[in-house]
């Protein structure tokens, strides 16, 4: 009874073609609108045309077997079952879906009462719903039918009693989860009423699955009112439903299946049908949420690519990655290059929407469902990617490359143990015994410093802290002696003083194994810190390429520079307003042509907005992507007053008192 | 200014029912917040500056101690004593993007957050959201999106537009600028200073974003397990810090400036102590350079706690063997500050000639 409509967030995944044929054109649409509508139409007319035909006794044809005129033969009074059969669909199907509606009332009600009542009557309330569950809903429903009176409506009530704590159960689950919202807690500071949040926050929130479900419902309620009627709780003669006609047709089975059989199968139908109408209800939200496929499905011509450099891990040309989106085409990543040397730490930093990420998966070969990377040239450990199949590619990224990622709580199967985990690579991959990937885990271990051995292999993920997580993550990485890792945001969860473990043991990494490592991060410092690169993304490109420790006082890309002075920093100036970059980041759905930066930047020139500036050589390792770099910064703290003014009023940076901070500074020198 | 308007936190406990028996998250805190200034507090993630935050605006119930907001003590037992408490206090979270309602325009969030405790018609009612856009430097234009269609930067504007819309006498910023870009978490931080200028409340900043704290605290509180190990003035603080912790922290931030940090033995040894059996003595013990496990003879630490501070003092580091003022701190050392021209202490009386 609990459908796949139980997932408020269902899995969205990208489109696949096939899945995503669920609406009412496809065949299974189609098939429950057929069905709904073979029993709309008895359920309407049933009383108007066979009404009649249905009460008339008839005592020359009694107990008759199917004939010509009776199709499915006579009762004991001679009346025709058929005609009762149709007759009897909008009294069975009534106290169904009105059961279900009751019961469902009740129980939403009692459930989403949960979200905004204080702890005690939160906890009484569960409790009271736990206890309503621990009774099967059968029993449940026979008891209070034989309470409330054989007839409908005792039959109606107590169903609706019946289903009411699984509503209840399902709601309070659903509205759990809003209930734990920081919307929810920012309405409740604000003192709103409890009916207030209950019908402007947590309704709407939890209504989708609701109704699906309850649709589902109603179709186990009609089977379950029928089961009413045939013991006799439920519809009492002169009246008539599915159930009891069954019911009276039992008596005579071994002599005449049909008319016991035929409301059986009339049952089953209808049940059927609220069934497979939930079911597409459900693929019909689901869908609605589902990106659309890219319409081109842009295939870049392979270059001859240049013979392989030596020294390089990694090399990658004119990466780009295209996004299906609802009705348009994501580009978040537009030809990115880059290359890492063995044994190199780079840093790629952007901010969020800069195609950072979307590089990082695509040159894992992990890129989501429906997105799509074409390059130029992609060559990893000198074997070009074009030219093996995806097997022998994937291949060899699961041996030569491993990925750490940025929530160390998500990265592990929670449900498996540490050293299961640690170990499938070099099991699956090098096909090492058991016994010896168990001591090379523990050797892992050791190298990232967490005590505890061949206890913290039996251990579980969720028993560990996230730094310990992201720490088993870097020893898992590093068991395979890969050549490259690639670690996407992996500090971002993490405290400072964690953060600074996990980029110490990083580098231990890159020195004891000659790791290249790919470091994503969107925090310059960090990655100024820790790496001997860096690559700075914008828009999908790679705008700067230069060595770590001139990111500081030597960016020349405009872009770069105003990154720089945008991060407060515990070094600089405290009194100084901190510098923010107008405007906001570049449309990834936009295809105009020019630099990506040129609509928030101050040194635009006519050239910007309508030619791409590529990465070019400025200098020994350092690359921009512009068309009119920044002259050097002076280095910083030179007390030159005008050079200072000059650079602000190029950066044209929102400030404006540089000036006069620089000048008090040097009074202040003086003294 | 609204003098007196500020918030007061008095011995505050709270404690929680963890799975495996109670959880003392915040053990024994006194702050002050004082109307128009701001408390960084910063600690790493489990040192309860959170629970503590949702103690003050009344989502958690202390269990000993008082808050009081303005010199009055709201019960949050009573419905009506916690709607007054909303209408003083108010919290900007720290995950824009579940903030806010994500079927709810931006006009409707503000316009239940404006109406929350006063009736307003609808003429004035669409002024107020006007107006509140402007102060948070938002067009017009955001007023009828739904949040999933803002930027982050401009849900988080959003996210404190509602909070200051009932004009509350005391702002909770719990992490607000963690989840942002760089560029766009600097323009927030200079808006929030800017706001609090202009409108004079008191604010509770809490991050583990040390530059940032430092950014817009006039004091910073260090919380450590529970407790606040270490009060002083912003720049106090990060000039000399004196509790062991606080130098840790300090020297665990990656700085674009100060040059890069060698690579050195592992900073905290030993992992962080589970909140839920925190050590005798001082709870930093275990894992303090200069602690009992490093230095013999300061057996001490692990047996008396060195909470017991005299109050009052402008700097409290609730350590027994404290560094000294003049110590100089991880990050006041040499390279920048000569170079660099680092940041003057505000008060000339304090120069060091």
């Amino acid at each position: 009874m609990v459908p796949s409509s139980l997932r408020p967030a269902a899995p969205r995944a990208a489109g696949r073609s096939g899945a995503s044929r669920s609406g009412w054109a496809s065949p299974l649409g189609a098939t429950t609108l057929v069905m709904l509508g073979t029993l709309a139409v008895p359920a309407v007319a049933g009383a108007v045309l066979w009404r009649t035909a249905a009460d008339r006794p008839d005592p020359s044809a009694v107990l008759r077997g199917p004939t010509a005129e009776h199709l499915l033969g006579t009762d004991r009074l001679g009346r025709d079952l058929l005609a009762r059969l149709l007759a009897a669909t909008w009294p069975s199907l009534l106290p169904a879906v009105a059961a279900t509606l009751l019961g469902a009332a009740a129980g939403i009600t009692l459930g989403a009462l949960t979200a905004v009542v204080g702890g005690r009557a939160r906890r009484l309330l569960g409790a009271l719903i736990n206890l309503l569950l621990a009774f099967p809903a059968l029993l449940v429903a026979m008891f209070f039918a034989a309470l409330f009176g054989a007839g409908a409506d005792g039959a109606v009530c107590a169903l609706a009693v019946a289903c009411a704590p699984g509503f209840a159960r399902i709601t309070q689950t659903l509205a759990a989860t809003v209930a734990g919202t920081d919307f929810m807690a920012a309405a409740r500071v604000l003192g709103l009423r409890r009916h207030r949040l209950l019908l402007r926050h947590v309704l709407p929130h939890i209504a989708e699955p609701l109704v699906l479900n309850t649709t589902v419902a109603a179709g186990s309620a009609l089977v379950a009112l029928s089961g009413l009627s045939f013991l006799g709780l439920g519809a009492q003669p002169p009246s008539y439903d599915w159930g009891l006609l069954l019911s009276q047709g039992l008596d005579r089975i071994y002599t005449e299946p049909l008319p016991a059989v035929a409301p059986g199968i009339a049952i089953a139908f209808a049940a059927v049908a609220f069934q497979l109408l939930g079911e597409v209800l459900a693929g019909a939200a689901a869908r609605r949420a589902r990106p659309r496929q890219p319409e081109e499905p842009t295939a870049h011509p392979a270059r001859a690519g240049r013979p392989a450099a030596a020294d390089h891990v990694l090399e990658v040309e004119d990466l780009r990655v295209v996004l299906p989106a609802t009705d348009r085409v994501v580009r978040p990543v537009r030809g990115v290059t880059l290359a890492l040397r063995r044994g190199e730490m780079v840093g790629l930093v952007g901010e969020s929407g800069s195609g950072k990420s979307l590089t990082a998966l695509a040159i894992a070969d992990l890129l989501p469902d429906g997105a799509r990377a074409t390059w130029g040239t992609h060559r990893f450990l000198g074997a070009d990617a074009g030219s093996s199949s995806r097997g022998e590619r994937r291949r060899r990224l699961a041996t030569g490359m491993a990925m750490i990622f940025q929530n160390p709580a998500s990265a592990f199967n929670p449900s498996l143990r540490i050293g299961t985990q640690m170990t499938e690579a070099v099991r699956a991959h090098h096909g090492t015994p058991r016994a010896q990937a168990v001591e090379q885990a523990l050797a892992a271990l050791q190298r990232v410093a967490l005590p505890g051995g061949r206890r913290l292999l039996r251990s579980r993920p969720f028993q560990l802290s996230g730094g310990q997580r992201q720490r088993v993550a870097i020893a898992a990485a590093s068991m395979m002696r890969p050549a490259l890792i690639v670690a996407d945001e992996p500090t971002t969860a993490l405290d400072v003083t964690v953060q600074r473990q996990i980029m110490d043991l990083l580098r231990r990494i890159r020195r004891d194994d000659a790791t290249a490592i790919l470091f994503i991060s969107h925090d310059i410092a960090l990655v100024a810190d820790a790496c001997d690169r860096v690559l700075v993304m914008y828009g999908g490109t790679i705008v700067e390429n230069l060595p770590a420790r001139e990111l500081a006082a030597g960016a020349r890309h405009p872009y770069t520079r105003m990154l720089v002075a945008s991060v407060p920093d515990l070094a600089a100036d405290r009194d100084r307003p901190l510098r923010t970059i107008e405007g906001g980041p570049p449309d990834p759905c936009a295809t105009a042509p020019g630099c990506p930066f040129h609509d928030r930047c101050p040194h635009r020139l006519d050239r910007c907005a309508v030619e791409s500036p590529v990465l070019s050589p400025l200098g020994p390792e350092h690359e921009v992507a512009c068309w009119g770099p920044l002259p050097p910064a002076p280095f910083r703290g030179q007390r030159v007053t005008e050079a200072a003014a000059t650079e602000a009023a190029e950066t044209g940076m929102t400030e404006t008192d540089v000036t006069e901070t620089d000048v008090v500074e040097k009074e202040e020198a003086e003294k | 200014m609204r003098e007196g308007a500020g918030l007061a936190l008095h011995d505050v406990t709270v404690r929680h029912h963890g799975p495996f028996g109670p959880v003392t998250a915040v053990d024994g805190v006194s702050l002050e917040v004082p109307g128009g200034r701001t408390v960084g507090l910063v600690g790493e993630s489990g040192s309860g500056k959170s629970t503590l935050a949702r103690a003050v605006v009344g989502l958690d119930s202390p269990s000993a101690g008082r808050i009081t907001v303005g010199g009055r003590e709201y019960r949050r037992r009573r419905a009506a004593d916690r709607r007054r408490l909303g209408q003083q206090v108010q919290l900007v979270f720290q995950d824009p993007d579940t903030a806010l309602d994500p079927r709810m325009t931006v006009r409707q969030s503000l316009a239940e957050s404006a109406g929350a405790f006063v009736r307003l018609d609808r003429r004035s009612r669409e002024q107020r959201i006007g107006g509140l856009l402007e102060l948070v430097g938002l067009d017009a234009g955001c007023a009828d999106r739904v949040p999933g269609r803002l930027s982050g930067g401009q849900r988080q504007r959003v996210a404190v537009a509602r909070a200051l819309a009932v004009d509350p006498a005391v702002l909770i910023a719990d992490e607000v600028t963690s989840a942002l870009d760089v560029s766009v978490r600097a323009a927030l931080l200079t808006m929030l200073r800017d706001l609090q200028r202009r409108m004079g409340f008191a604010m509770l900043f809490i991050s583990h974003d040390l530059a940032a704290v430092r950014h817009v605290s006039d004091v910073v509180a260090v919380m450590y397990l529970g407790r606040v190990v270490e009060t002083a003035s912003t720049e106090n603080l990060l000039r000399s810090p004196r509790h062991p912790y606080t130098r840790t922290l300090l020297s665990a931030v990656p700085s674009l400036h100060a040059g890069r940090r060698p690579a050195g033995e592992p900073l905290l040894p030993a992992e962080v102590p589970d909140p839920a059996s925190p050590p005798a003595g001082c709870r930093f013990h275990p894992r303090c350079p200069v602690g009992p496990n490093r230095r013999p003879g300061r057996e001490v630490c692990a047996v008396r706690d060195p909470q017991q501070e005299a109050a009052g003092q402008p700097h409290r580091a609730a350590c027994h063997f404290p560094y000294r003022a003049d110590d100089g701190s991880p990050h006041a050392g040499g390279v920048h500050r000569g170079a660099n021209g680092d940041r003057a202490p505000r008060t000339p009386g304090s120069l060091p000639s």
